[in-house]
């Protein structure tokens, strides 16, 4: 079982890596559509993202409630469990 | 990361220098011929962002920094694209090892979304422009010409046509290749790759009695073309003009080339400027090194301009068939001998045959000033295009 840390730190790092997000830019109250780019195509590398480090395949309506990064990570956590 | 710009490529034409090697890679994966044109593939991190970058694949990105040096010294930005109606037509005519990678993953994962967003612009075919006409913001023509080894040529043939008659007054042009050994697979399966890996760099011999086939090449070449008006507006350096372009079909074999077909494409661009077989200065032909090919090439160059008769060289003697790009990149490499003058040589000539004995042959580098060149650029199904370019 991953931890609610671990998990963070994955998504993290891909969102650095992957996205070329600035590390400082990753405030849990952020907004994720910001963050990771304004462009819907973004959200299919999200997914793609997702599958590689979790094994969990997301789909649109997933994202339904999801505003911050904060909720970004508690929707992988919650898809985990 | 290194890519080589015109100052480098210049001199390794007038050196004669050879940029054939080995891939190991080809022989592991059931190639005949293990030999490449060795082309380093490009990280654009610097360059783009991430969301253009995951569009672009191979050909995308050489096509991306050629054009970026075509932009430098055709002394245009970014900002002309902006305020005036720019269009491109790029030669392309494969994207496989896009189409592939994609495809094993929806193999593997049962799954078409995990792809990624990039995977659909970079498997179509108009890849190139697709990228290349958002990056840059150009609102003119925007296509990708098909037209196998021929595309980069028949793409500037085209856009001279659009600016000639008025409808467009600059247009990017050009012609890329992937270099992967997945794009060049199915070519090495019809036996036309050369084959000596003892000696990489005397492989690729066009005209030679000795030779056994073309050798894979690839990269980025983009020319920018500008009505005369439009040049002189902006003050642009003008590095010359197209005052031909010849086409045809050859309406036979779906890859052996024929005489008639090429010898009616370089009348039709004879024509078409308006000027003798005499006036030309030199050409650089497409001979790829295969048997059939270079022959018939040299049975039409002589009946052409067989009067004339002047110097010759097939430049894929040091670069290999770097295919959908070779007609463009073959004008540029056309325009750096007019530029520099010099003639670039057709190395490894050790026994011409038959047909090009004829022929005036530049086997070693020939330093001549150059007015008017001619470039032929021939592909499967026959088609063929001939481009006739003036100094000014």
């Amino acid at each position: 079982m991953m931890t609610k840390q671990t998990i963070i730190e994955k998504i993290n790092d891909f969102l650095i890596e992957d996205f070329e997000v600035e590390e400082e830019e990753l405030e849990p109250s952020a907004n994720l559509k910001d963050t990771i780019g304004p462009d819907s195509l973004d959200f299919v590398d999200l997914v793609v993202a997702v599958e590689s480090n979790f094994g969990v395949k997301l789909v649109g309506e997933d994202f339904a409630n999801v505003v911050t990064l904060q909720d970004f990570y508690n929707l992988i956590e919650k898809k985990l469990d | 990361m290194h890519w080589q710009e015109s100052e480098e490529v210049k001199d390794s034409l007038y050196k004669g220098n050879s940029g054939i090697g080995i891939d190991p890679l080809r022989t592991e994966f059931g190639f005949r011929s293990p030999l490449t044109g060795i082309v380093e593939d490009l990280d654009l991190k610097k360059m783009l962002s991430r969301r253009q970058r995951v569009s672009m694949g191979e050909e995308s990105r050489y096509a991306y920094v050629a054009t970026i040096e075509a932009m430098q010294k055709a002394q245009i930005t970014e900002d002309f694209f902006e305020k005036n109606e720019v269009g491109i037509i790029y030669g392309n005519d494969s994207t496989a090892l896009s189409v592939v990678e994609s495809v094993d993953i929806i193999k593997e994962k049962k799954d078409t979304t995990l792809v990624g967003s990039g995977a659909i612009f970079k498997a179509m075919n108009s890849t190139v422009t697709m990228n290349l006409s958002t990056i840059f913001k150009l609102r003119g023509i925007n296509l990708t010409l098909s037209a196998a080894c021929a595309s980069g040529s028949h793409s500037i043939g085209l856009a001279y046509h659009l600016i000639k008659s008025g409808l467009q007054d600059c247009i990017i042009a050009g012609g890329a290749q992937e270099t992967n050994h997945i794009s060049m697979a199915s070519f090495d399966g019809l036996g036309v790759f050369g084959i000596r890996p003892d000696d990489p760099t005397k492989a690729s011999r066009p005209f030679d009695q000795d030779r056994n086939g073309l050798i894979p090449s690839g990269g980025g070449a983009t020319v920018i073309l500008e009505s005369y008006e439009s040049a002189i507006k902006r003050g642009a350096p003008i590095l010359g003009e197209v005052i031909g372009y010849g086409f045809s079909s050859n309406g036979d074999h779906i890859s052996t080339p024929n005489v008639d077909g090429p010898s009616r494409a370089m009348k039709r661009a004879l024509e078409d400027a308006n000027i003798g077989a005499e006036v030309v200065d030199y050409i650089n032909a497409h001979a790829t090194s295969t048997p059939v090919g270079d022959a018939n090439e040299a049975k039409a160059l002589f009946e052409v301009f067989g009067k004339s008769n002047p110097l010759i060289s097939s430049t894929k003697s040091m670069t290999g068939h770097e295919c959908w790009m070779a007609g463009a990149s073959e004008v540029i490499y056309s325009m750096l001998m007019m530029e520099h003058s010099f003639v670039a040589p057709n190395i490894n000539p050790e026994n011409p045959d038959e047909d090009s004995a004829k022929l005036n042959l530049a086997n070693k580098t020939i330093d001549k000033k150059i007015d008017v060149f001619l470039s032929n650029s021939f592909g499967f199904g026959g088609t063929n295009s001939a481009l006739i370019v003036k100094k000014c």
